[in-house]
């Protein structure tokens, strides 16, 4: 594995633990851009020497949506909503990062156990995307706001395209392009969704949604 | 061999000049001229010629407070390398006995704290001791880390392999995250911004300074010079992962070993000039971040191919 690849993982397993620490929603926004970004240039670092068109058509779709548009989009609906800019956590920031520690720990042991199918030199990616998979997991059930879940549901996104990554090295342009479809109208249909959840009810607290009937 | 016994007269002497870098660095982000950098030796001189107070309630323990943290911290300067520059005793293990002769030290100044009887010291030696149970792993863990890295066990020869060869094999990127953790930990275990405000003396933000007010004297001047030297320990661990300078030249070393450690004052310098204190309910946080990174760097350096 190339120098700048280990620095990337590095950067996106120190991300994955921002989220879990910052307090601030838009923090948490940033740092989900941020590791878009870093899992967009990921193809193009690992393949430095043989780069090709589509490659960087699809690093660059790639990061243009997950940098720029999921985090304009999800700005727009907290701006629009008026919600509040704290994240608020069932489980604390503290415990989070502690638990955020075991999970790689848990995803190291889990990605040695693993065989080795993918192209030589990306096994390292194999750990770090298991533990963005659980940090999204574990964002999506320990936080209150809605806004928090979408986060989880990208991070979740960003560790499904790292473990592609590592098993194969050059995905079909269209299943990628597919991918990326989906996920943007996924963000797009819940940023309406928060903002009609919002307009109805006056907060966007997942955990009063079980008291919806009158 | 020679060479080596030049680093701790020279720690010795120069260790009062961080703070007074550091200060130095302070003063030019806040447009003043400010004092010059050598004022915290006259401070020193000063000190020693005053008469020193005893409360009647303290016992030998409060007088030895100062002295066991000055001759800890002395103990300590013996184990460590500068750079490349071998220290004056090395052994396989010896990074366990640096990090628990500098908590000796510490251990008799809270203690000391606690022989006034003051409710106000007693609170600084809470905090103090409750910092220093999170920043210990922090910095075994990130030692353990970098000794499994470069494969050696005692501080001189793991800092004297740790040159760009090292720092390029897989998992050398995880040494980054060491090196962060070392900054941190360097800051928290010198009681400075953001961690504590070695300027105040208001009672809700002192940890460190609260300990030591019943101090005076040349018994004050020797934990400023403890102070000191406990600056330039931690500061040469963290220069020393920070500027792998090795070129085998003793001397060059020695040049590089000195430019690391004074860019990592002016480092200080600059993060009190720009940051505020941490609310004390965010200090912990910050330093079981440091943790994270020691425990992340050894995780990754393990699973190194």
């Amino acid at each position: 594995m190339s120098f700048w690849v280990e620095i990337l993982v590095i950067l996106v397993v120190l991300s994955n633990l921002r989220v879990l620490g910052a307090s601030r929603l838009s923090a948490c926004i940033q740092t989900v851009a941020f590791q878009g970004a870093l899992l967009g240039l990921l193809p193009v670092l690992a393949n430095l020497d043989a780069l090709t068109v589509r490659l960087l058509l699809q690093a660059g779709s790639s990061t243009f949506l997950k940098a720029m548009v999921f985090p304009w989009l999800l700005g727009r609906a907290l701006r629009q909503a008026g919600l509040q800019r704290e994240v608020e956590p069932f489980v604390g920031f503290t415990a989070s990062l502690a638990a955020g520690v075991l999970f790689l720990g848990a995803a190291l042991w889990l990605g040695a156990r693993l065989p080795q199918a993918g192209p030589e030199g990306l096994g390292r990616l194999v750990p770090t995307a298991l533990f963005t998979i659980f940090v999204g997991l574990f964002v999506i059930v320990s936080r209150r706001q809605a806004v928090t879940q979408v986060l989880g549901y990208l991070i979740l996104e960003n560790g499904i395209y790292a473990f592609g990554m590592a098993f194969a090295e050059h995905q079909p342009l269209l299943v990628e392009l597919g991918i990326l479809l989906d996920v943007f109208m996924a963000v797009f249909v819940m940023g309406i969704t928060l903002f009609h959840i919002h307009r109805e009810f006056d907060h966007l607290d997942t955990d009063r949604l079980t008291a919806l009937k009158h | 061999m020679r060479l080596s016994a030049l680093h701790l007269p020279l720690a010795l002497l120069c260790a009062p000049l961080l703070p007074g870098i550091i200060n130095k660095v302070k003063a030019f982000f806040a447009g003043r001229t400010g004092p010059s950098v050598f004022q915290p030796y006259l401070d020193l001189l000063k000190l020693l010629q005053k008469g020193a107070v005893y409360s009647r309630t303290t016992t030998w323990v409060f007088r030895a407070g100062p002295i066991v943290a000055l001759a800890s911290t002395t103990a300590a300067l013996v184990l460590l390398p500068l750079g490349g520059l071998p220290a004056l005793l090395a052994f396989p293990g010896d990074l366990v006995l640096f990090a628990y002769v500098l908590a000796l030290g510490r251990f008799f100044t809270v203690a000391a704290a606690l022989d006034t009887g003051s409710a106000f010291e007693g609170m600084g030696a809470s905090r103090e001791v409750w910092f220093a149970a999170l920043s210990e792993p922090a910095l075994l863990l990130g030692l353990a880390a970098m000794a499994k890295q470069a494969g050696k066990l005692s501080l001189t020869s793991l800092y004297a392999a740790l040159g760009p060869a090292v720092l390029l094999k897989p998992g050398g990127p995880a040494l980054l995250l060491v090196a962060a953790a070392l900054l941190i930990i360097f800051l928290a275990e010198n009681s400075r911004i953001p961690f504590d405000d070695p300027n105040t003396h208001l009672e809700l933000t002192m940890i460190h300074e609260v300990m030591v007010l019943d101090h005076s004297g040349p018994e004050f001047g020797l934990i400023q010079y403890a102070a000191s030297l406990k600056l330039w320990a931690l500061g040469a661990l963290a220069s020393g992962l920070l500027l792998p300078v090795r070129t085998g030249v003793p001397w060059l070393d020695l040049f590089a070993g000195f430019c690391g450690l004074f860019v990592v004052a002016m480092f200080t310098g600059v993060v009190e000039s720009v940051m505020a204190r941490l609310r004390l309910t965010r200090v912990s946080q910050l330093l079981a971040a440091a943790a994270a990174f020691s425990v992340l760097a050894l995780m990754l350096v393990r699973s190194a191919p």
